[in-house]
């Protein structure tokens, strides 16, 4: 059973509207992935349709994801598969502390691996915590604040990055994860996701910037325009966009006729 | 025909160690209904003073006066001649563990309480092992001076310091409820605490282990003297069956100056009981006082605990919480009233109404000419969890000094779609994420409940939200 993500010719729409017309992409275990693209192409609504936001209307295509087809199952069935999603714009959960939301979501998981397990114990979990937040170099105190309630744009993302880190997915989805952050923020978030990579783990960094790339070194890069996927390379892609911008992109799919 | 009075059987009870009572005690109860016959019964039962006879008669007489009240939770149902005005408490007919429904029983096993205390809370066994614990505990206060006793024993030991207290925060006139209580009371607390001492443990009534404090009819008096500090607790978390159909309560509290007293309630009683309860405290210079008030059971509560800032600088809080599901009435809230200056005031007020439950909010905030430079803020906030529930919100302010600030906010909401698909996101199924948000909810309330409570309230909210409570 592999663990990449297949995506064949998914076609999604908000509202009746299509924005996905068509998108086919494969992350492979162990392999980071970078989506690029300019606003308003599809990027987020891929990361939304595929953890399964109720909104999301998939119209067409396929989606797999270890022997499973994820467009059947609820949010919560996808997370427990070992998807996760880094939001772009974390909601607040008032009243939940970080640490008390991370528990339950491991014990979530647990329990689906074993009807009967009582729970992480509080010590167990106490250091799990800590370690990873030690990775992410977050004073333990964050542990104990509201869940995303009055969190800096950076302590968002960051929260986002140490909820991977403790949850420890197969795939990770990061949604614009550098927007908002400074040098420093964004330095220790690629330090956290690349301590999280390996051959286990498959990354696709959705993002505008070229500048995340630096530091989160891309195996594969592609251009999302009007809802498809038009180029695909290596980082060496991501460079070029950076120093040319979209409208080439632009003007090579303007020329092809729209595919049915 | 009773022998023995209410008050050395209660003392018998105190040397009782395992099970059961005395089948040779006769069983003594009044006859249904109200009248001054059976007040003048229940004041021989317990062998009052004259002064407390006179108390209850002229209570029951405005009693029978008073109209029943057109506002609140739907009274219509509830049949008050239909009703044992007196039981003695040892004598409440044992009631068989197989009587007990099992949706109660359940949550129990959920809840983890162990078999014993499962029958106490039921009214089946006449007898709890906390005993060991109330004693020592008790040795502790009474080498602080702190008196913690029933409120019959309070009447007989310290007659003159209960006359000067007694009905002078509540007075028989006050409410419909009040008036019955007062001619009928029995069981309860009654508490004093000496000044300057500061009382650590927080005093459960819980723990006091008898039937009597579950009474229809409890009477509460807390006395907190200058500069002495006291926390209350009343009520538990697992559900508490019976089969009395009403409770009417009175709770009064006297903080004096600099004093500080905290009175926590927890309040799950099961859903054929209709609960109308009269709370409040007089504040003095320099005081606080601080209701947490957490009502998740009962058919229709209305409960509104009261702070009357008499002294300058008294301060008073409310901290509310109602549960309302299945077509229960939770009416609930707080009133404060400010007379001096520089009083200051919080009420927090988080309700959640599920499955056809009506969760209201009502207060009254009332601010005194010459109140001056006063500070009050409100907060209500309500959270539906459905179409079919309903949350009112009935704020009273009424402002009669200008030097003051007043705040009032007043929110609704429900679990929101994007908070659900975040949850979900993470692997929480979606009946583990809405118990998530009502956890969040109520937190600000939870976070100051002693520590096992806090525990046993989160446990209950999952399994409140799942439905299966009776």
């Amino acid at each position: 059973m592999s663990d990449a993500l297949t995506i064949r010719d998914l076609h999604v729409s908000i509202e009746g509207k299509g924005i996905l017309k068509g998108v086919n992409l494969t992350i492979d275990q162990g392999e980071i992935h970078a989506l690029m693209g300019p606003n308003g192409t599809g990027k987020s609504t891929l990361a939304y349709a595929l953890m399964g936001h109720p909104n999301y209307e998939v119209t067409n295509g396929e989606a797999e994801f270890r022997g499973k087809n994820i467009l059947e199952l609820e949010p919560d069935e996808r997370a427990r598969l070992g998807m996760f999603l880094a939001f772009q714009y974390p909601v607040a959960i008032p009243g939940v502390t970080v640490a008390n939301f991370l528990r339950m979501a491991i014990n979530a998981k647990r329990k689906q691996d074993d009807p009967d397990d009582k729970g992480i114990s509080i010590p167990e979990f106490r250091k799990i915590l800590k370690q990873k937040m030690d990775l992410l170099e977050m004073a333990h105190d964050f542990a104990g604040r509201y869940l995303n309630e009055g969190f800096s744009g950076g302590e968002k993302k960051r929260a986002e990055i140490l909820q991977m880190a403790t949850l420890e997915p197969r795939i990770a989805i990061l949604d614009e994860t550098d927007s908002g952050l400074d040098i420093d923020a964004l330095k220790i978030v690629s330090s956290g996701v690349n301590a999280l990579s390996g051959s286990d783990l498959g990354v696709l960094i959705i993002t505008h910037y070229q500048r995340i790339l630096n530091y989160i070194k891309p195996d594969f890069v592609h251009v999302m325009l009007d809802g498809r996927v038009v180029e695909s390379g290596s980082s060496e892609l991501a460079l070029h966009l950076e120093e040319h911008g979209y409208d080439w992109v632009r003007e090579k799919y303007a020329e092809e006729p729209l595919k049915a | 025909m009773a022998t023995r009075s209410d008050l050395e059987h209660l003392e018998g009870l105190d040397q009782y160690k395992y099970g059961f009572r005395d089948p040779d005690v006769s069983v003594f109860k009044t006859r249904k209904g109200l009248d001054e016959e059976v007040v003048r019964q229940i004041s021989a039962m317990k062998d009052e003073p004259e002064w407390m006879l006179e108390f209850r008669l002229k209570a029951l007489k405005h009693y029978q006066e008073r109209p029943m009240p057109q506002w609140g939770g739907d009274l219509s149902k509830l049949n008050l001649d239909d009703i044992y005005y007196y039981v003695r408490p040892a004598e409440q007919e044992g009631r068989s563990w197989d009587d007990v429904p099992e949706t109660i029983k359940e949550t129990f096993d959920r809840l983890g309480i162990p078999e014993a205390e499962q029958k106490f809370l039921s009214g089946v066994g006449a007898q709890y092992e906390s005993e060991m614990v109330y004693h020592s505990v008790q040795k502790h206060l009474e080498e602080q001076g702190v008196i913690f006793k029933s409120i019959e024993n309070g009447l007989q030991d310290h007659v003159d310091m209960f006359r000067e207290y007694f009905g002078t925060v509540i007075p028989i006139t006050d409410n419909k409820f009040a008036a019955l209580n007062s001619a009928v009371w029995s069981g309860g607390s009654f508490v004093y605490v000496p000044p300057g001492v500061k009382v650590e443990l927080p005093l459960q009534a819980y723990f006091r282990l008898n039937v009597a404090n579950i009474g229809q009819f409890e009477r509460t008096l807390i006395i907190v003297d200058e500069g002495a500090q006291v926390h209350y607790v009343e009520g538990c978390t697992a559900p508490t069956y019976t089969t009395d159909s009403f409770h009417s309560g009175v709770i009064e509290i006297v903080v004096k100056k600099n004093a500080r007293c905290r009175y926590t309630t927890i309040q799950n009683w099961s859903t054929n009981v209709y609960n109308l309860v009269t709370q409040r405290s007089m504040v003095s210079e320099g005081g606080t006082m601080e209701w947490v008030d957490a009502n998740l059971g009962s058919k229709v509560t209305m409960k509104y605990p009261s702070c009357y800032l008499l002294g300058p600088r008294a301060h008073g809080e409310i901290l509310s919480m109602a549960f309302a599901a299945d077509h229960q009435q939770q009416d609930t809230g707080g009133k404060v009233i400010h007379v001096a200056p520089n009083t200051t005031s919080k009420i927090t007020s988080k309700s959640i109404s599920k499955n056809g439950g009506r969760a209201s909010y009502r207060g009254l905030l009332k601010v005194h000419d010459g109140a001056k430079n006063s500070k009050s803020n409100v907060v209500c906030d309500a959270l539906l969890l459905d179409e079919h529930s309903q949350s009112d919100t009935y704020p009273y302010i009424e402002i009669d000094e200008n030097m003051v600030t007043i705040g009032h906010e007043a929110s609704v909401s429900k679990v929101g779609e994007d908070q659900l698909f975040y949850l979900m996101s993470r692997g929480l199924s979606e009946e583990e994420a809405i118990t998530m948000v009502v956890s969040g909810f109520i937190e600000p309330l939870v976070k100051e409940l002693p520590m096992e409570y806090a525990v046993e309230m989160n446990r209950l909210i999952q399994i409140q939200m799942e439905g299966s409570i009776g």
